[in-house]
């Protein structure tokens, strides 16, 4: 496990929404954050963070700009947009239910 | 839609991006412990490669087609220009294809397809009566004006009925202008609100103005309010004088409003100038009638219902001539009536002529694809998924459509612009104009061209057999022999619809050119002939306008170099001037009622010499038979030949068409004299000629005269003449007989001429065709043909080797297209004359002109490969 690829078909734009639930952040500080929640089992790789945030932007649950970071350079920040917001309550619940239901197959 | 068109800086800022994370991983390394340079090294691999990255990030956007069509579009268009030849031939026989495509389909598109500009046109029709007679009848006659009053009185299939019927008028020049004479129309006051027509100025006709003893008043035309107005609004509320009487502008029409053709110029009211009794006449047939018919009620019910009264009538006026019959047709279809089927016939020679260019850049493209086999082969091996090399060829073809199709379109604003100019007597066409529509209908026309002449030689160029054309580029492979053989059929294919374009060209040809030989029964060679009308007002007795006749042509007599001059109602040659129903006494029933009619024309005793028209028996008029109320007729040889046949009628009477009013009418026949032809390309009609002075006061008269030399450069004195007698009365119509015989068959030789050039153009492409197919096989049989030399093989038998190959897809072709030929030739029956379907002399004609092209584009490939050096031929391999 570990690899982004190996993730439940559009699990990746999920864990993306969620991260940037309480802030906005910049592509790098995205894929840190979720390899570090996750325990570093979830490693996301550039070639997929990329597409997969020019994807969202265009479905338009997430924008950027442009903003100094602490260090002082110019980097991409984004951020949720209301749709966005109602999209991760969606993709939550629709998550939840599907991992109840491996669960319940698994353990079963 | 920011991305879309700023992905360049999009790719900026995501490539800034990237270096940021870069940056971040390497200082995040070096937060780590890691050396500077370890960690710039285990960033990058930690990374990816950015290209690929960059790629990824950039389909993530969903308009990564468009990138990937922009990459090959550049890569198709280096392509085409490195064979610049190549690519501007298919540029150019698209252009000529698509645009005269274009340019068709816009005609056709206003004058065919779109609804009639009046309101509600689809509930509009015509109402004609219908004659049946022995020799066919007419089923689209005019009406008769009191037949007319019936109808709109006694049907209820129809909202309302309009009528209206055509008529000269001499406008005077009041204010230093010229006279002239014009066409105009009279219309039931209902006309207009009928049609749903709101003038541009003014209004139209009030119901108590179409009375017979009302004020006269004039409705003008745009054009002719433009063009003798000036279009100075004031004008309206002002006189005109037509024919010498006031007449009141009331209005303006508006421009769009052409009805029924380009050229009347003014609208008076339906009952002016006439009188009740001409009103209510059943026994002269000249009004036309428009219907609405009410929602609900279908074209039959409400057309049975007419012919159900119609035949009431006929049956309550026997021996008058009412039709028993009514007819009824759209009124989009009575319009177009005249040229639907040219027109339609056009359009299917261009899109013949778009299919042989498709198929000609089809041809070529297989031969680019061959040449470049073996790029594709290797292309192929590295690993080129088939989809990408077949839609990289299609985009190539679609370049080449392309950029056609935009010049074409082009040419099609200029062929457009040039068929409205010279197509004479097309209706409707002001609605012809270029809009997106018919960008959009290029734009198809160019997808399914591309369609055409790209998929087969895209299919065929990444068809299989890799391997094979790696190993062997240049012997006879078994995909080149497969693609000679799709070249053949694609040429067999060209070849047959360049037959049927030949074959349906070199018929209407020949139509026009027996048209235009058609002999008219007169010497007309030296005959100059011109019309005028006296206005009734002023020649209101018939003394008055035989004498004006004959001052006229002591006058013109005295021009030296006139031999002699005569007066008549119309020129064979220059169209219908109206028949007569009319009674033998002898046999006074005929059976169905069919009683025999004839053409009426008039003369005076110089007529006919004048013209040339032989004396067959009895004698010409007499300047006593002008003043004489004996009445005499002089009749056509056909006419005794139809009703008198084997008989003397000389002496005979015969009565003219009775009317209610039972007057009868009757004349004495002194003579019989040639057959002439009212209209080119009709049958010869039995006529009756009736001495000058019987024609009403006002009606329009021709003057005939034969003089030496050229006709023509006598108008200007005759015309002296005429102002010299009357400075007030215009003349029109300044013709010679061959002008006449020329305009009256001038869409005939314009359709003939339209499809000649198509089939021409045809003829250029396919021997194009056929000569770059040979060549190509030639250079693809080098070898052979060097090897067959060197054992002996005589330059001759090589010579006819290669022609044979050469000449059997043209035969095949020309099987297929006479099959086709034929069926065109029976499609287009009705818009020939003095010519069969199959006529032998057009059929051998045209298929051995295909055959001398065909045989000269084999010839240089032929003598190219009996000329080969069987050496070299072998040493190259």
């Amino acid at each position: 496990m570990g690899r982004p690829n190996d993730l439940v078909q559009g699990t990746l734009g999920m864990l993306i929404l969620k991260t940037l639930l309480l802030e906005p952040k910049h592509g790098w500080a995205i894929g840190k954050r979720i390899q570090q929640i996750s325990n570093d089992v979830l490693q996301v790789q550039q070639g997929s963070l990329y597409p997969a945030l020019q994807r969202l932007e265009q479905q338009g649950w997430i924008r950027s700009k442009w903003a100094e970071t602490e260090t002082g350079r110019q980097a991409r920040f984004y951020s949720l947009t209301p749709a966005g917001r109602t999209q991760l309550e969606k993709e939550r619940e629709m998550w939840s239910r599907l991992s109840a239901a491996i669960d319940l197959v698994v353990e079963s | 839609m920011a991305t879309l068109f700023c992905r360049g800086s999009e790719m900026a800022r995501v490539e800034e991006e990237m270096r940021f994370h870069l940056e971040q991983e390497e200082a995040e390394r070096i937060r780590m412990g890691a050396t500077p340079e370890e960690a710039h090294r285990s960033a990058r691999l930690h990374f990816g490669n950015p290209a690929v990255l960059r790629e990824e990030a950039r389909s993530g956007w969903s308009w990564g087609w468009l990138d990937t069509l922009k990459r090959d579009v550049k890569y198709a268009a280096r392509g085409l220009r490195r064979s610049p030849g190549f690519t501007a031939t298919t540029i150019i026989v698209m252009a000529l294809c698509i645009g005269a495509t274009t340019a068709l389909f816009t005609v056709v598109r206003a004058v065919l397809l779109e609804p009639l500009p009046f309101h509600d046109p689809d509930n509009l029709v015509m109402v004609y009566e219908h004659w049946r007679s022995n020799t066919g009848g007419n089923p689209y006659n005019p009406v008769s004006p009191g037949d007319f009053y019936e109808w709109r009185n006694s049907t209820h299939g129809f909202e309302d009925m309009a009528s209206y019927y055509n008529a000269n008028f001499n406008v005077s020049g009041d204010h230093g202008e010229l006279p002239e004479v014009v066409k105009a129309q009279h219309g039931t006051w209902n006309l207009f609100p009928l049609l749903g027509v709101q003038p541009a100025l003014g209004r139209t006709f009030r119901e108590d103005e179409d009375r017979v003893d009302a004020d006269h008043v004039a409705v003008l035309t745009w054009s002719f309010f433009q063009r003798r107005f000036g279009g100075d609004p004031s004008i309206v509320g002002k006189a005109v004088r037509l024919n010498s009487r006031p007449y009141t502008i009331i209005g303006v029409l508006p421009k769009w409003f052409v009805y029924p053709g380009a050229g009347t110029q003014l609208w008076v009211p339906y009952s002016d100038g006439t009188t009740t009794e001409r009103l209510h006449e059943h026994d002269n047939h000249y009004p036309y009638v428009i219907a609405r018919m009410k929602p609900g009620v279908s074209l039959k019910t409400a057309t049975q219902e007419v012919s159900a009264l119609q035949y009431r009538m006929h049956l309550q006026y026997l021996g008058s001539p009412v039709a028993e019959d009514a007819m009824s047709r759209p009124m989009i279809d009575d319009v177009v009536s005249g040229v639907k089927t040219p027109l339609l016939m056009m359009m299917a020679a261009v899109i013949c002529m778009l299919l042989i260019g498709c198929l000609n850049v089809s041809n070529l493209l297989v031969a680019r694809s061959a040449a470049r086999q073996k790029e594709m082969a290797i292309r192929g091996a590295l690993g080129a998924r088939r989809g990408v090399l077949l839609r990289e060829q299609m985009t190539e073809t679609t370049i080449l459509c392309a950029c056609g199709g935009g010049l074409g379109l082009l040419l099609a604003v200029a062929g457009t612009a040039w068929l409205k100019v010279h197509w004479h007597g097309l209706p409707r066409v002001d609605s012809i104009r270029l809009d997106g529509i018919i960008v959009l209908f290029t734009f198809g026309v160019v997808c399914v061209a591309a369609f055409l002449a790209g998929l087969l030689p895209a299919l065929s160029a990444t068809q299989k057999g890799i391997l094979g054309a790696l190993k062997d580029s240049s012997r006879a492979a078994g995909a080149s022999v497969s693609r000679a053989r799709l070249r053949k059929m694609l040429l067999s294919v060209e070849i047959a619809l360049t037959v049927v374009l030949l074959i349906a060209a070199g018929l209407l040809l020949k139509s026009f050119v027996q048209l235009r030989t058609t002999d008219l029964g007169i010497a007309g060679d030296h005959v100059l002939t011109m019309g005028y009308s006296l206005p009734k007002q002023q020649y209101s007795k018939p003394e008055q306008n035989i004498a004006f006749g004959r001052s006229l042509l002591e006058r013109v007599k005295r021009i030296p170099g006139v031999e002699s001059a005569g007066l008549g109602g119309g020129v064979p040659g220059s169209g219908w001037w109206g028949d007569q129903v009319f009674i033998i006494p002898e046999r006074p029933h005929y059976e169905d009622n069919k009683q025999p009619d004839a053409m009426t024309r008039f003369a005076d005793p110089t007529y006919f010499a004048t013209l040339g028209i032989p004396l067959k028996s009895g004698r010409f008029f007499t300047e006593h038979d002008l003043l004489d109320q004996s009445k005499k007729i002089i009749v056509s040889e056909a006419l005794v030949k139809r009703y008198y046949p084997g008989e003397n009628v000389l002496g005979r009477t015969i009565v003219m068409g009775t009317d209610i009013t039972n007057k009868k009418r009757t004349y004495e026949i002194v003579g019989v004299v040639g057959d002439t032809l009212y209209h080119v390309g009709e049958p010869t009609k039995a006529t009756t000629y009736f001495p000058v002075s019987a024609a009403d006061p006002g009606q329009m008269l021709t003057l005939v005269v034969r003089t030496v030399g050229d006709p023509s450069s006598y108008a200007i004195a005759i015309q002296k003449e005429i102002a010299a007698l009357d400075p007030q009365l215009p003349v029109v119509d300044v013709l010679t007989i061959p002008q006449i015989v020329g305009e009256s068959i001038v869409n005939e030789s314009f359709s003939a001429s339209l499809v000649l050039i198509f089939a021409a153009l045809s003829l250029v492409l396919a021997g194009v065709g056929l000569y770059g197919v040979l060549s190509y096989l030639v250079a693809q049989r080098v070898m052979e043909i060097g090897i067959r030399i060197a054992l002996g093989a005589q330059r001759a038998q090589v010579l006819g080797l290669v022609l044979l190959d050469g000449l059997r897809p043209v035969l095949v072709g020309i099987l297929i297209g006479l099959c086709g030929g034929a069926g065109t030739g029976y499609v287009i029956q009705s818009l020939l004359y003095g010519t069969r379907p199959l006529d032998p002399l057009v059929l051998t004609g045209m298929i051995g002109t295909l055959v001398v092209v065909a045989a000269a584009a084999c010839a240089a490939p032929a003598w190219r490969a009996s000329s080969v050096d069987p050496m070299q031929a072998l040493r190259t391999e």
